[in-house]
């Protein structure tokens, strides 16, 4: 049996075994490949960066535990970025199953400033469902659409939440989204009709979708996927998982190339003998 | 009158929503307001629904042992214990989303977190399987779709520019998918949304104008 044949009737377990190695292998043992900074992403922090220290940001996280690996170091990074510029944050989420999550990831990035408070520098909104409608709510009054908090205090009692009304509060909105409803959603429903300043981070798979916004202007910058949070990571100098997850999706992507060059060789070779 | 109806209201509400982008006027932008608000009021409800529906089709087809029925019966108890518990815990928290220690967050944290991150990172197992398998470039098109798909999976990650850090900045795998992004698949990803929202433009007005009536019981 030649090696075609034996490619061919390789067993899928040992693709899957050998993909499974490819990742854990680097997070053991990492490879520390060089990450640049793609223009989008410079885009990301420059927004960021211009933002006026003490203003308020809203900060939508639109995701669920299915894509945590892409979404939560986006999360971790841009809150982290926000309040270390001294921004005050107001964090929605628009998906059911993403609002536990979300309000984890914040509270753990708020320990590190010790002299942040909540309700004061940041503020969880929670989740509520409606979608488009209630982003759309959202620019008639922040307390329409969310009357109360994540953990039902009345969000008009909340000190930061006094000089919050609507839209024109924000100089900046920050969209994380896994799919619908999401960035696409903001930026027809917010981004165009009430003209605010928007930067996203999408999944990988999704982000094709919004470089039509990105070249438009329409966002400011966009941060596509694992790739894109640590390019994040990498340009606020910081090593997080997204960086470290980095070389094993590099690996990934090549076993994933080799499969497909593979695949189409032993087809040909196949196709050539069978005539 | 069962008909006429529902067509009238949805004529009515929808012109008058498409007059509320052109017409500041409260008469008009408070009662579009409180339309958009009781929106948000139907969809929760669409849980409620949707709820209730799953319930309805699993039970049915418990009591009818269909196959893989044993799953359906997880799926309903897991259902119940997920209401039961959130019910409690909201009762406890005072409407609030429950706490660090409730016993919602641990269903949260440790199954449904857990489960979800499972069930798509199982997709990089599969990808890697599926090309190897059914990734056939037979013709040109495909032949192109392969190429720009190497290049993009590649250049995304460090490793592409490491393979190719001998050759000219603009030739190396980083450039050629930036430039991919940019151009190609930028101009055919607007001309797709240019499309479905002209798509989306004229189902509104065959909805609006009563000459779409799918919504209405699957009645054309």
């Amino acid at each position: 049996m030649g090696f075609v044949d034996w490619v061919s009737r390789l067993d899928r377990r040992w693709i899957f075994l050998t993909m499974g190695l490819l990742v854990l292998g680097p997070l053991l043992h990492p490879l520390a490949l060089p990450i640049h900074v793609t223009p989008p992403v410079r885009g990301f922090v420059t927004a960021v960066d211009a933002v006026p220290k003490g203003s308020t940001v809203l900060m939508s996280c639109d995701y669920d535990p299915a894509s945590i690996p892409e979404m939560v170091p986006m999360t971790r990074t841009a809150f982290r970025h926000l309040m270390s510029r001294d921004c005050h944050v107001v964090v929605t989420c628009l998906w059911a199953g993403g609002a536990g999550l979300v309000d984890s990831i914040i509270t753990e990035v708020a320990r590190e400033f010790p002299g942040k408070t909540y309700g004061v520098d940041w503020v969880n909104l929670g989740y509520k469902a409606g979608n488009e409608a209630v982003m759309v709510v959202l620019g008639q009054g922040i307390s329409n659409a969310f009357p109360r908090d994540y953990w039902g205090h009345d969000v008009k009692s909340l000190p930061m939440m006094s000089s919050v009304r609507d839209y024109s509060s924000f100089p900046l909105l920050v969209n994380i989204s896994a799919g619908y409803p999401g960035t696409k959603e903001w930026v027809q429903q917010v981004q165009g009709r009430f003209h605010l300043k928007m930067v996203a981070g999408v999944t990988a798979v999704s982000a094709p979708e919004y470089y039509p916004y990105l070249q438009s202007g329409q966002l400011q910058g966009l941060l596509g996927g694992m790739a894109g949070a640590a390019e994040y990571e990498v340009a606020r100098g910081e090593k997080g998982s997204a960086t470290r997850g980095m070389d094993g999706q590099s690996l990934g992507h090549l076993f994933v190339a080799l499969c497909i060059i593979m695949g189409n060789v032993v087809a040909r070779v196949q196709k050539k003998k069978e005539r | 009158m069962k008909r006429e109806l529902p067509l009238f209201l949805t004529a009515v509400i929808g012109i008058f929503m498409i007059l509320s982008f052109f017409v500041p006027h409260q008469w008009v932008s408070v009662p579009a307001d409180f339309l958009q608000t009781c929106a948000i009021i139907v969809v929760a409800f669409g849980y409620v629904l949707g709820g209730a529906n799953v319930l309805r089709v699993n039970l049915e087809a418990i009591s009818k042992r269909e196959p893989d029925w044993a799953f359906k019966l997880v799926l309903v108890g897991s259902l119940v214990v997920t209401f039961v518990v959130g019910i409690f815990d909201g009762i406890r928290s005072h409407g609030a989303f429950p706490g660090e220690n409730s016993p919602s967050k641990w269903i949260y944290d440790n199954m449904y977190s857990a489960m979800g991150a499972t069930m798509f990172a199982l997709l990089a197992f599969f990808i890697a399987s599926a090309a190897f398998r059914a990734f056939r470039i037979r013709t040109f098109e495909a032949g192109l779709l392969a190429v720009a798909a190497l290049i993009v999976m590649l250049g995304r990650v460090p490793v592409g520019d490491v393979m190719t850090s001998w050759l000219p900045e603009w030739m190396r795998l980083g450039s050629l998918q930036q430039w991919i992004m940019d151009f190609p698949q930028n101009a055919s990803k607007r001309a797709i949304l240019i499309g479905a929202a002209l798509g989306v433009m004229a189902t509104g007005l065959r909805v609006i104008l009563g000459i779409e009536r799918s919504y209405l019981s699957g009645e054309d």
